[in-house]
């Protein structure tokens, strides 16, 4: 499998002397669903500005399956399609010529395009909006308008910078559910998100990125495996009142039927319901008391700050 | 992308700019047309009736081309300004930016719908005052050259503005404070031979003036301008502002950080 996005040594310095990327190295493999996370100011946006022609690096290479980046940006950019995080569609246009403006730009005829545009927006949710002039859809449908334009070119990698943010529940699953979709027809697809269980859900790989340095990149699985502690929430079938508390873990009450325990990594969860059990206590339900993605970003981008 | 690829863009960019400029005719195409009327019926009927004939022309005839070339001027350069600045000011300009296109067919579309209206614009208002005095051609491919040229050389300033411009208000500074001066000096109203000698050399310096008067030599045969003059000063300075531009998209003005 070839490698989709190759990042060598990237830096970006503004001309304020604000250094947004210092040395950054990422590899993105081809077909691969890949988080790229970070807290505000870390660099995430310049990274993707760079690689869509909105930021010029300072120093540094990319290189596009395989099609260097600087050398070559207009081939580059052939294979790419971005959903960018802020609206920037002409506002006067309709939904349906948006798209079709976009094929152009892209080489695309109208004839051929018409048609593709058509089926992105029905695939989308779209199909009756397409007439409709951008200004009067609803956010939720601008977003998955930024959504069909990209796809327009049939993008080898697709690029979202915060897709879903400020979108209610139910459209960003209907977002989860096309992206993975195009995921296993074989589009790579990068994904910048504030929601860290959209990341755990959706994606193979991550990168953490903070003060312009990626912290921690390979499989989701891998990195949260290496939690050193995972917190518990334990609703009990009874109150634990009066009762003793198992005395191997770090356990606290948070209210007579609920317990909180700290598990740290190497035991398993059936050690726990072991010691539980022996104190007489029986669990039916748990959960983690935050997302494991989320307790290792706090890990890692803590340890990165003064 | 290759030639047809490109061809394609540069297309669906023009067509989009020209549908942009035709669907708000009210505001792109008529004021232009009703303004130079005013001045047709105030300073060709009358006013021109008291005005003795310039260089052997009624006054109506001698001022027609450089009205029409005023019209080309401002509206191929505040098309251009407006629509790029606007596309810069909602960010849809990045729509461009993120696909496969060389720098110049951001220039060329743009440039192009600018020109076109230009071009439409004057071709209206000569259509109004043929209601005042009929049309004579000396030379047709002069005015054709002067035509394309300056609504060419005006277009491209107008796209130099929009890049360089951080607020609406800078769109305006150049029509209201360089333009609309240069153009009412530049020898639309009068003959720089009645000027003294002084304010005739100050003249030479307005390139507007080459303009004009290149225009109206192609429709009377009368120019204050050696023809070969004015055409070199348009393709001189379209030369200038295309390398200008160029420079400025690659050094990533207005666009990139």
């Amino acid at each position: 499998m070839s490698t989709a996005l190759e990042i060598r040594n990237l830096s970006k310095t503004y001309s304020g002397g604000v250094e947004a990327l210092r040395g950054v190295d990422l590899d993105v493999e081809e077909g691969d669903f890949h988080a790229l996370l970070g807290p505000n100011g870390a660099g995430k946006s310049t990274l993707i500005g760079i690689l869509t022609n909105l930021v010029r690096p300072t120093a540094g290479e990319i290189r596009v399956f395989g099609v260097d980046a600087r050398a070559h940006p207009e081939r580059a950019r052939t294979l790419m399609g971005v959903v960018p995080q802020e609206f920037n569609f002409n506002v006067f246009e309709k939904a349906l010529e948006i798209l079709v403006f976009q094929a152009g730009l892209y080489g695309i005829p109208r004839t051929r395009a018409l048609p593709r545009a058509q089926e992105l927006l029905e695939r989308l949710g779209l199909g009756d909006q397409m007439h409709q002039i951008a200004r009067h859809l609803s956010g939720g449908m601008k977003r998955r308008l930024m959504v069909a334009r990209a796809l327009v070119n049939s993008p080898r990698l697709l690029i979202l910078d915060e897709p879903t943010a400020g979108v209610d529940i139910e459209l960003r699953r209907g977002l989860w559910e096309i992206l993975t979709e195009l995921n296993q027809k074989g589009t790579t697809i990068i994904l910048t998100t504030h929601y860290l269980e959209e990341a755990e859900q959706l994606c193979r790989n991550l990168a953490i990125i903070d003060h312009g340095r990626i912290l921690e990149q390979g499989p989701i699985q891998d990195l949260v495996r290496r939690l050193e502690v995972q917190t518990f929430v334990l609703d009990l079938a009874a109150p634990a009142t009066g009762k003793e508390l198992p005395a191997a873990f770090q356990v606290r009450r948070i209210d007579p039927e609920r317990l909180e325990i700290d598990v740290p990594g190497g035991l398993t969860l059936n050690q726990v319901f072991a010691a539980l059990e022996a104190c007489g206590l029986e669990v039916i339900s748990l959960r983690n008391k935050s997302n494991r993605l989320e307790e290792l970003f706090v890990h890692l981008v803590g340890r990165g700050r003064p | 992308m290759n030639a047809h690829g490109l061809w394609i863009a540069l297309a669906t960019l023009l067509h989009r700019e020209v549908g942009r400029f035709l669907r708000i005719w009210m505001q792109t195409l008529l004021p232009p047309v009703i303004t130079m009327s005013i001045y047709f019926v105030v300073f060709g009927s009358l006013l021109g009736s008291r005005i003795q004939r310039i260089d052997g022309f009624s006054y109506i005839e001698f001022i027609v081309p450089g009205l029409v070339m005023m019209s080309v001027i401002t509206n191929s350069f505040s098309n251009v300004a407006s629509s790029f600045f606007n596309a810069r000011f909602q960010r849809s300009v990045e729509e461009l930016q993120v696909a496969p296109l060389p720098d110049w067919i951001m220039v060329a579309g743009y440039v192009g719908g600018g020109m076109l209206r230009g071009i439409l614009v004057g071709f209206l208002v000569l259509l109004v005052s043929l209601a005042f005095h009929p049309v004579r051609f000396h030379n047709l491919p002069i005015v054709l050259a002067f035509l394309v040229l300056t609504s060419l050389v005006f277009a491209l300033a107008g796209f130099s503005n929009a890049l360089i411009a951080r607020r609406f208000d800078d769109i305006s500074i150049v029509p209201t404070f360089i333009l609309t001066p240069l153009t009412y000096f530049g020898g639309v109203f009068y003959s720089i031979s009645l000027l003294p000698p002084f304010w005739r050399g100050l003249s030479r310096l307005n390139p507007i003036l080459y303009m004009v008067n290149g225009f109206r030599f192609g429709f009377l045969g009368a120019s204050d301008i050696p023809t070969w003059i004015g055409l070199a000063t348009l393709i001189g300075l379209a030369a200038g502002l295309v390398a200008l531009n160029l420079g400025m998209l690659a050094r990533g003005v207005g666009l990139r950080t």
